[in-house]
């Protein structure tokens, strides 16, 4: 297999379409389309390179304006209740940020604050704006930019993550008081739910998907 | 035999950010011509950046886990919590099923990408070809459920936040959350920063 080397030194795109190159071992292979359900696997190292995209884009926004109003109500809505000497207390995601802020665990509190909400947010956000404008088939202004940025926060929201800790909490909470589980949860519930669904989106595929129309 | 060939071999190199497959022309500091990310054959100190990231990691995993991380007071009581008396009690007064949970996540899984992720290291400085399929698999393994870590300071975070009042009850966090945080954001660092790649590179007879 020859490919025909260039001679001004200027990197280029090689035949993008019909090559993959594995991110975890750096094999070649050759790109073939996928239909419903199929998953392109890494014959070295097994590695998912690509899968089909059931979504359309417009399911895709759907699916990002449905994420979007989940996550007004997981931040509006308290979490969790405590009811104590019949007084209730509730707490709300900002309650909690803002309580860690003032315990002295100033880098707990940026954490939570970067990977509950600011890192979610901002994905949602960018998301969207891709998405709204790939429907017509144009590319979003900023599009490169904000392509960039989706690739580096894609690891670090924790939403999911989150969910687990609030019925963790409710168990060792409830060993001293009474406390029962609020509207919010259930919002961040379906907010992990959705993000899974979410995940089985390939960004990537928007480079291919909406080609560069100005040169 | 050169059924599968490797990038590096064809003058190609994927990039990074959106997989957008390239010429390699040996130039310094080439950027990607799609989304402008700088171009790399490797990353760039990969196992020098791993390993630093990875022993400042299990640094702070020391005091994480000896300093208590969340004081409750009931009572009068005063109860200080380490990670694993958290687990315990959790196992002996609540679910144990979630105490499962809780220990996988903040002390197996902390474990596992110390052990994993040194393995790697070694065996990619001496250039190993053992079980080199196994080895990818455990990095994606860790990759994928590394940052579930971050559960028992969610969990410190909310307890404080809901129990915060009164004379008779309060739930303070402690410095050992803070490093415990600080833990599971450097091994975070510290497998993004590894390039799964190095595991194939070095002379290849067997596959």
């Amino acid at each position: 297999m020859t490919l025909p080397s260039s001679s001004n030194g200027q990197i280029q795109p090689a035949l993008t379409s019909s090559l993959l190159v594995c991110e975890h071992c750096d094999t070649v292979h050759r790109r073939r389309p996928l239909v419903r359900g199929d998953v392109a696997r890494c014959a070295r190292c097994h590695a998912v390179l690509e899968w089909h995209q059931r979504l359309s884009l417009d399911a895709m926004l759907a699916l990002v304006a449905t994420v979007m109003v989940v996550f007004v109500q997981a931040n509006v809505w308290p979490i969790i209740t405590l009811g104590f000497n019949g007084e209730q207390i509730h707490a709300r995601l900002w309650g909690i940020i803002m309580m860690m802020w003032r315990e002295h665990s100033q880098v707990v509190a940026v954490l939570a604050a970067g990977t509950l909400f600011f890192f979610p947010l901002c994905k949602m956000l960018a998301l969207g704006w891709l998405l709204i404008y790939a429907r017509w088939g144009r590319r979003a202004p900023g599009f490169r930019q904000v392509m960039v940025v989706l690739h580096y926060i894609q690891p670090w929201t924790m939403s999911e993550v989150f969910v687990l800790g609030v019925l963790v909490s409710i168990v060792k909470a409830q060993l001293y008081f009474d406390v029962t589980p609020d509207a919010g949860v259930f919002a961040y519930a379906v907010l992990a739910i959705l993000i899974t669904i979410f995940s089985g989106i390939d960004v990537r595929q928007l480079w291919d998907k909406i080609p560069e129309d100005a040169p | 035999m050169n059924a599968m060939p490797r990038a590096h071999e064809l003058g190609l190199i994927g990039c990074h950010v959106c997989g957008l497959v390239c010429r390699d022309t040996q130039v310094p500091d080439a950027a990607c011509p799609r989304c402008g990310a700088s171009l790399h054959r490797r990353k760039p100190d990969s196992c020098a950046r791993t390993w630093a990231l990875l022993i400042a990691a299990f640094i702070l995993y020391i005091p994480a886990n000896v300093l208590p991380i969340m004081r409750t007071v009931s009572l009068g009581s005063v109860d200080d919590n380490t990670i694993l008396s958290g687990v315990m009690e959790l196992w002996v007064k609540g679910s144990p099923d979630l105490a499962v949970i809780v220990f996988t996540a903040s002390i197996v899984v902390p474990m596992m990408k110390f052990l994993v992720m040194g393995t790697l290291l070694l065996s990619v400085h001496r250039g190993s070809h053992w079980a080199r399929a196994q080895r990818a698999r455990l990095y994606r393994l860790v990759e994928f459920i590394g940052y579930w870590s971050m559960l028992d300071v969610f969990v410190v975070s909310l307890l404080t936040a809901l129990v915060q009042f009164g004379f008779f009850s309060a739930v303070e966090p402690l410095p050992g959350v803070v490093y415990f945080g600080l833990t599971v954001v450097l091994t975070m660092l510290a497998s993004m920063n590894f390039d799964p790649r190095l595991i194939w590179d070095g002379k290849d007879e067997d596959d």
